[in-house]
């Protein structure tokens, strides 16, 4: 008999420093391979004994066979001491949870388009390289990605060798906040950016980041002409089981850790504004 | 029926702790709670409502979940065990009963709990009809019967006679060996407590639109900051209430190993949501909505119309403010008074 509130051990086997306060951690079971499967989009808790506990997304994608990846942003008591980590330290992990993003169902056969700003591109991460591996179940894919400077942009190296190869007809349009020297690509902040790609609204949408972002974006998709109906989003409140029942993820009736964290806007709308 | 004379419970009580835990309603400094019984303990059936309910012999306050060994980059990790051991909770009035229904909802759906469901299991329940209910209990508004309030067994004290029915397989070992009582003495009470409650000044409270489908109408209601205003903050509602369920997980480092476990938390604790970044319910006014949105509004959209009260009234009697759920389903009810 499993008992959800008991963890297992995890051990991270890779550490990549991705910017300034962003690290990707490699989590695998002790002797190897993945601690459990899951769909993109979902969570899984991770652990310090004595520290504590906070819900994560998992951000590679099913489809690695291996090994799972967090890409964690220090800003916390826990994420600080999972920053300090070597390469070697056991922590406990329990998972996965919630509802993944309808990879292959609601978004087979779409143009997607990801929007994602700074650390946010973390939850979306798993979902595009599951898109690429199964290339030919989506239309065209366009990415969206922003952060604060060129420096905070997560996972640079591998959109520039990895997602944007030819073979994957994948358009990624990049752009930062301010001007910055060494950086010749776009500058405006996210939802700016959208509006002057002026995308056609009858593609998907799946949009991360900060809340303030994610409003402005929403404003600018819907001066765009797309419904709420066709943008999805992951949410993140805190946690304390990831199983619906310590009560305080809750937005109205719905707790994100069970019935989220992926959300169409129009589910949202009919939700009190507490997120 | 059973009977047994007031004056042979004791005989009773250690006849069962014999071999099982019991609990009962006992008062310690001056106050009476569910304590484990033990002989010359100051057992009090007289006492309405113990100042936290009868919810921690299955959800207790704190209880520990698992312990950590970490050696260098090390762990281990060893569970924390379930209840294997029958155990007596007797005592319990119709609303606390009621409580556990409410809780079953909470923690044994998928994925289940299995700390509680290992207790609950192993539980056996021995309610106690309300023979002298009082002015703030509004238990029957919520489906809460007090002259006859269910559980493995209920017992009615009339005089010097304790009456028990068995309800269950468990409820009937339990109490096998009484003698057999004629049943009209338990019926006369029955009839008797239902004619005081029907008189109860919060007898009638008016629940019409507190459910899902008026979730955003009662969320908006201005009302609520009226209603908050006062609010202190202090979670007493929160931990006498007897359905309230929501937990926290923490961990205790002793410096050798540390023990992960879960205590019980309040949604009125203004750090209840606070994360590194924000804090999703950042004033007194959401987190006093949130509470009475969650009991009246928010469980039922999710249980088939189930609140999660059940009139027990301890928060009438509680709160430093007078502030209660009564209040705000007067307030935020259809109007009709």
């Amino acid at each position: 008999m499993t008992n959800n509130l008991i963890p297992m051990l995890g051990v991270v086997t890779d550490i990549r420093i991705d910017t300034p306060d962003i690290k990707t951690f490699r989590v695998e079971k002790i002797g190897g391979g993945k601690c459990f499967e899951h769909q993109p989009g979902q969570c899984a808790m991770l652990s310090i004994p004595g520290v504590g506990e906070a819900m994560f997304s998992i951000t590679s994608s099913p489809t690695l066979k291996e090994y799972q990846e967090f890409s964690i942003k220090k800003c916390g008591c826990l994420t600080s001491w999972l920053h300090l980590m070597d390469v070697g330290q056991q922590i406990t992990i329990r998972g996965p949870y919630g509802h993944p993003f309808p990879v292959d169902t609601e978004l087979k056969g779409k143009d997607l388009l990801f929007i994602a700003g700074g650390v946010g591109l973390a939850p979306l991460h798993s979902v595009i390289n599951y898109c690429l591996a199964k290339r030919e179940n989506y239309g065209k894919i366009d990415v969206v990605y922003g952060s604060r400077s060129k420096d905070d942009l997560l996972d640079l190296h591998e959109i520039q060798t990895e997602w944007m190869k030819p073979e994957n007809n994948l358009s990624v349009h990049l752009t930062i906040d301010r001007a910055q020297e060494g950086w010749d690509g776009h500058v405006a902040f996210v939802p700016t950016y959208v509006k002057e790609l002026g995308f056609d609204p009858n593609k998907t949408v799946l949009v991360c980041g900060p809340p303030i972002m994610i409003k402005f974006v929403l404003q600018a998709l819907e001066e765009l002409g797309f419904k709420r109906n066709q943008i999805y989003t992951t949410m993140e409140l805190r946690m304390k089981c990831g199983i619906g029942k310590c009560g305080r993820c809750n937005i109205g009736d719905k707790y994100v850790c069970k019935d989220g964290p992926v959300f169409r806007f129009d589910q949202l709308g009919e939700l009190p504004n507490e997120y | 029926m059973k009977k047994i004379a007031m004056a042979s419970l004791n005989a009773l009580f250690a006849r069962i702790a014999a071999d099982k835990k019991l609990y009962l309603p006992i008062e310690k400094a001056g106050k009476v709670d569910f304590y484990e019984w033990s002989e010359g303990e100051n057992v009090r059936l007289d006492a309405l409502k113990t100042v936290k309910s009868a919810k921690d012999v299955f959800f207790p306050q704190v209880e520990n979940l698992l312990k950590f060994r970490v050696e260098g980059k090390s762990i281990e990790i060893n569970q924390a065990p379930l209840c294997e051991d029958d155990f007596v909770i007797f005592g319990v009035r119709g609303c606390d009963a009621k409580s556990f229904e409410i809780l079953d909802r909470v923690f044994l759906v998928d994925p289940r709990d299995e700390f509680y469901a290992s207790r609950r299991a192993h539980g056996i329940v021995v309610t106690l009809a309300c023979g002298e209910p009082e002015e703030s209990c509004f238990c029957t508004n919520f489906g809460v019967n007090p002259a006859n309030p269910g559980g493995d067994v209920t017992a009615w004290i009339v005089g010097e006679e304790m009456y028990l029915q068995a309800n269950t397989e468990k409820g009937e070992k339990l109490i096998a060996e009484l003698d057999e009582a004629d049943a009209k003495a338990a019926q006369d009470e029955q009839a008797r407590i239902t004619e005081i409650v029907g008189k109860l000044p919060l007898n009638n409270l008016n629940l019409e639109g507190f459910d899902g489908e008026h979730l955003m109408e009662k969320f908006n209601d201005p009302k609520w900051e009226g209603l908050s205003r006062a609010c202190l903050g202090c979670g007493t509602c929160t931990f006498v209430c007897p359905t309230c369920q929501c937990y926290d997980i923490r961990d205790f480092d002793n410096g050798k190993s540390v023990t992960r476990y879960r205590c019980w938390d309040s949604c009125m604790y203004s750090d209840f949501t606070l994360m590194a970044a924000e804090n999703s319910r950042h004033t007194q006014l959401q987190r006093y909505r949130q509470r009475f949105m969650h009991k009246l509004v928010y469980f039922p959209a999710n249980n088939e119309g189930v609140y999660s009260c059940v009139g027990c009234g301890r928060c009438v009697e509680k709160c430093p403010q007078g502030l209660n759920i009564v209040r705000v389903i007067k307030a935020l009810g259809v109007n009709e008074k």
